[in-house]
C-alpha cells in the first residue's frame, strides 16, 4: 500500500498527490513515470511523476479527472493508500546544455513539463515555458516553472489570463523575432503536440512530445502503446514516452485515444447514476 | 486330437482397463463462461486409471518429467486410497502440481515414454497428478515442507513465474532467506497474466504459492528489477548473496505488416492481460475489454487458443472467431487438446494463410484482413515445411478484432542495466543449462529469460536445477 500524505486539488478535476514510494522516489529521474492502480477493480494508469523527495520517500503525481478511473483515483484523500504504485518506468528525459530551450505545455501536461523544465533549467540552458490552459482558472504550477524558467509565458484560450490563444502560436512569434532556439520540448494533448511538431519542422528545430498513451502494465508486455515513429513501431511505455516529434503519427495516436470512448461513457453514466442515487 | 496339442486351451485374458477420459463440460454450456473447462477425476475414475500403471522397473517416465516427479511412487499412494500421500510425494520435487497436471503437456513429456503406451494409451500421469493436488487441498491437507535451519544467506529472486516460483521453494527448504520481487500487482506471472481462468482457476495458482509466503518468503510486488533496482544495486547495496533471474519472454512479437497499428489490433499479451490479470470480464472491473462481432486470431500455438477461446467468452455466442495460421493443421504448435477444445467451442481454423496488411475504416478502427494463401515448400531449419505465398490468391477476411499471438521475447530492463549479463541476439541470456549460471558471479537465470517462450514446466525444470547450483554457490562461498 502506497499512502496519500498530501492532496491538493490544483484546479477543477486537476489534483496532486504527493504519496509514499521510498523505491520509486530514489530511482526516479525526470520525465519518468509510475503506474498507479488504486483499489483492487481498478485499472493500471500511468500517470508522470512531477517532483519526488528521496528523503521523505515521496513522489508527486498530478492527475487529471478525464474519465472514470482517473475520477475514481481523485476521490482518495490524504490518509488513503493506493494498492499498487510501479515506477520508475520510461525513459528519462535526454537532459544537455542544449543552449535555449522552449518548454510548451497544455493543460495538465505542465505536469509532465514541469520537472523536465527543472532538469534542463539545472543543465544550464536558458528556459523559455510557455505554459498554456483553457482558461484562468485551469493554470496549473505557475509559481514553480516561474522559478526554473528564465521567461515564463502564460496563455489561455480565452484570453481570460495572459496572452490569448495557444501556445504554438506564441512559439512561432518567438522563431519570427528571430530568437535563437536551439530545442524544444511538447507535452499536451496529442493535437497540441502535433501543431507544434508542424511550427518547427520547418525551422529544423529539433523536438521532443511526451506521449499519453494508454497502457496496461507500463513494462512492455501488452504493447497497447504503440506508436509509429518513422518507419518503426515504439512502445511508449518502454522505448518512450518521449520520441522525436517530427517522425511521431499523431493521428494515429489521437484515434487511439477514442477506441474506447464507448466504454468510457458508460462508465461515467454509472458514476453520475450512482452519484445520483446517493443525492436522493 | 491335433488341434490340443498343437495349441494350450486359451489363457484367461486379463480384462485390459482403458484410459480414463476426465470429464468436460459441454462446449455450448462453457462458452458462456470462465469457469474452467475440464472437471478433474472423480475417486473412482482416480483409483480406476491408476491401476493401469505397471510400476515397471525402469519408469522411463520419471525421466520424460523436467522436475523428475516419482511417478510410479505416487501412482502406487493413489491405488492405495493414499490420496493426500500421493500429493506429499509429487510436492518433493514440485510446489505446482495442480497448475502442472493442468498445464504441463504430458503427451510430449511423462506420458509419451510411458510403457504402457506401447500397447495402449498411455497412463493419465497429468489427470492423475491434478487429482490428487486438488484432493490435498480441498481437504486443507497441505502441509509445508521441513525447512533447514537458517543459512544467513540471503538470494534476490526476480519474477514470480514458474521458474521463480520454484527456485524460491527450493531456496527456503535449504534454509536460506528468499524475496521475491515481482513486477507485476499479483505473484504468478504467465500463470496469472496469460493462461485464462477457464484453463487454470487463478484461486489453485493462488493456493499453491501461498506455500511460499508460509514458508517464509519476502514478497515485494511493484519492484521491477532494471528500474526500480538494478541487479547491481540488489547485491552490494541490499546484501543478497546470490540472484536467480526468472523474468520470462514479455515481450509481444508482432507482424511487421502495413496497418498493425489500427484500432482493435492487440497482442495476445494485451488481451490476455485485460482479460486474465485485469479481470475484465467481470462486471465489478473497471479495465475494457473489446470484442467485435468478427474476430481474427494470427498464430497456433497455446497462446493464440487461450485468447481465440476467451474472445468466444467476451463476445458471446454470435462472436465469429477464427485462426489465421500459415502452416498446416500437423504443424500448429497447439497441444492436440487445446486445438479440439477450440474446434469443439466453434473456432474456425483458417489454415496456410498468411495475412498480408490490416485495412481500417476513417476512424482508424481495423475492418479487414487481407491474406494470401500459402502452400508447403521444403522443410525449413525448424523442420518443418516451409510455407510459400500462391501467387494472386490474396483474399479478405473481415474482421474488427484481431489478436496477434506470435511468440515473445525478453525486454531488456536488466540486460540494459547489468552490463556484465550477457546476452544472445534475441535478448536470452547467456545461461549453463544445468547450472543456469549467467557470465555474471552469483546471478542464475532460468526459464524463457533463458530459452525463449516455453513451457510452464520447462521453466520449472530449469528453476530447480538453477537452485541447485545456488545452494553448491552459497555453500563454497
Amino acid at each position: 500500500m502506497y499512502k496519500i500524505v498530501k492532496k491538493k486539488v490544483l484546479a477543477p478535476k486537476i489534483t496532486r498527490f504527493t504519496v509514499e514510494a521510498p523505491e520509486v522516489a530514489r530511482a526516479r529521474k525526470p520525465g519518468q513515470f509510475v503506474v498507479i492502480r488504486a483499489e483492487e477493480t481498478g485499472e493500471r494508469v500511468p500517470l508522470t511523476i512531477v517532483d519526488s523527495d528521496s528523503e521523505k520517500g515521496t513522489i508527486d503525481v498530478i492527475v487529471q479527472e478525464a474519465g472514470f478511473s482517473t475520477h475514481d483515483i481523485c476521490c482518495f484523500q490524504e490518509g488513503d493508500a493506493f494498492l499498487d504504485v510501479l515506477g520508475p518506468l520510461g525513459k528519462p528525459t535526454h537532459i544537455e546544455n542544449f543552449g535555449t530551450v522552449v518548454c510548451i505545455g497544455g493543460g495538465v501536461g505542465i505536469a509532465v513539463l514541469y520537472p523536465i523544465a527543472k532538469g534542463l533549467k539545472e543543465a544550464g540552458n536558458t528556459v523559455i515555458t510557455i505554459n498554456g490552459a483553457r482558461n484562468k482558472e485551469l493554470v496549473i504550477l505557475e509559481e514553480e516553472l516561474e522559478k526554473v524558467s528564465d521567461e515564463l509565458i502564460i496563455t489561455t484560450d480565452d484570453g481570460s489570463y495572459g496572452i490569448k490563444g495557444f501556445g504554438s502560436t506564441v512559439l512561432q512569434g518567438l522563431i519570427d523575432e528571430g530568437r535563437k532556439i536551439d530545442f524544444v520540448v511538447a507535452i499536451g494533448p496529442t493535437i497540441m503536440m502535433k501543431v507544434v511538431a508542424e511550427v518547427t519542422r520547418p525551422y529544423k528545430i529539433p523536438t521532443i512530445a511526451s506521449l499519453n498513451a494508454i497502457m496496461i502494465d507500463g513494462t512492455g508486455m501488452c504493447g497497447v502503446c504503440r506508436v509509429t515513429v518513422g518507419d518503426e513501431v515504439k512502445f511508449a511505455c518502454v522505448d518512450g514516452p518521449e520520441f522525436d516529434a517530427h517522425l511521431v503519427n499523431f493521428d494515429e495516436q489521437i484515434a487511439k485515444h477514442h477506441y474506447y470512448d464507448h466504454e468510457q461513457a458508460c462508465q461515467m453514466e454509472k458514476i453520475i447514476a450512482a452519484a445520483e442515487q446517493e443525492r436522493s | 486330437m491335433a488341434a490340443e496339442k498343437r495349441s494350450r486351451p486359451p489363457r484367461q485374458k486379463k480384462e485390459r482397463i482403458p484410459r480414463q477420459e476426465m470429464p468436460v463440460r459441454p462446449p455450448e454450456e462453457r462458452i458462456r463462461d470462465f469457469n474452467e473447462v475440464a472437471c478433474g477425476f472423480t475417486e473412482e475414475l482416480a483409483l480406476t486409471e491408476a491401476k493401469r500403471c505397471l510400476q515397471c522397473p525402469t519408469h522411463p517416465c520419471v525421466g520424460g518429467c523436467p522436475v523428475s516427479i516419482d511417478i510410479p511412487g505416487f501412482i502406487h499412494l493413489v491405488t492405495e486410497g493414499d490420496f493426500i500421500g500421493a500429493a506429499h510425494k509429487i510436492k518433493e520435487t514440485n510446489l505446482l502440481p495442480a497448475v502442472c497436471g493442468r498445464v504441463c503437456p504430458q503427451e510430449e513429456q511423462c506420458e509419451q515414454v510411458c510403457v504402457v503406451a506401447k500397447i495402449d494409451k498411455p497412463v493419465g500421469i497429468g489427470r492423475l497428478e491434478r487429482f490428487v493436488a486438488d484432493y490435498e487441498r480441498e481437504q486443507g491437507a497441505v502441509e509445508l515442507p521441513e525447512i533447514a535451519p537458517p543459512s544467513g544467506k540471503k538470494v534476490a529472486v526476480v519474477g514470480s513465474g514458474p521458474s521463480g516460483i520454484t527456485v524460491a521453494y527450493e531456496l527456503l527448504q535449504a534454509g536460506h532467506q528468499v524475496t521475491i520481487f515481482e513486477a507485476l500487482h499479483t505473484l504468478g506471472g504467465v500463470l496469472v497474466y496469460g493462461i485464462p481462468e477457464f484453463r487454470l482457476p487463478k484461486s489453485i495458482v493462488a493456493a499453491e504459492i501461498e506455500t511460499i509466503k508460509k514458508m517464509g518468503a519476502e514478497i515485494k510486488l511493484d519492484m521491477l528489477i532494471g528500474k526500480t533496482r538494478t541487479i547491481d544495486q540488489l547485491m552490494e547495496e541490499d546484501g543478497f548473496d546470490a540472484v536467480f533471474i526468472g523474468t520470462g519472454a514479455g515481450l509481444p512479437m508482432f507482424l511487421n505488416i502495413p496497418g498493425e497499428n489500427l484500432n482493435g489490433i492487440s497482442s495476445a499479451n494485451e488481451f490476455l492481460t485485460r482479460v486474465n490479470l485485469m479481470k475484465a470480464y467481470r462486471e465489478e472491473y473497471v479495465t475494457p475489454v473489446k470484442v467485435g462481432k468478427r474476430v481474427a486470431v494470427i498464430g497456433a500455438g497455446n497462446v493464440a487458443m487461450d485468447a481465440a477461446r476467451s474472445a468466444k467468452r467476451v463476445g458471446g455466442e454470435d462472436t465469429e472467431v477464427s485462426i489465421i495460421y500459415r502452416r498446416a493443421r500437423d504443424q500448429m504448435p497447439a497441444r492436440a487438446e487445446e486445438i479440439h477444445h477450440a474446434e469443439e467451442e466453434g473456432i474456425i481454423f483458417n489454415l496456410l494463410t498468411n495475412p498480408v496488411r490490416f485495412i481500417g475504416d476513417d476512424k482508424n478502427n481495423v475492418q479487414q484482413v487481407e491474406c494470401i494463401k500459402m502452400e508447403l515448400g521444403e522443410p525449413d531449419e525448424s523442420g518443418r515445411r516451409r510455407p510459400i505465398p500462391i501467387e494472386g490468391s490474396e483474399h479478405i477476411i473481415p474482421a474488427d478484432t484481431v489478436i496477434v499471438a506470435l511468440g515473445t521475447r525478453p525486454r531488456r530492463f536488466i540486460a540494459e542495466t547489468t552490463p556484465d549479463l550477457k546476452t544472445s541476439k534475441w535478448g536470452t541470456f547467456l545461461a549453463d543449462e544445468e547450472t543456469g549460471k549467467t557470465t555474471k558471479k552469483g546471478v542464475f537465470a532460468g526459464g524463457d529469460i533463458v530459452t525463449g517462450s516455453a513451457t510452464v514446466i520447462k521453466a520449472m525444470g530449469a528453476g530447480r536445477a538453477a537452485a541447485k547450483a545456488i545452494n553448491e554457490y552459497l555453500a563454497g562461498s
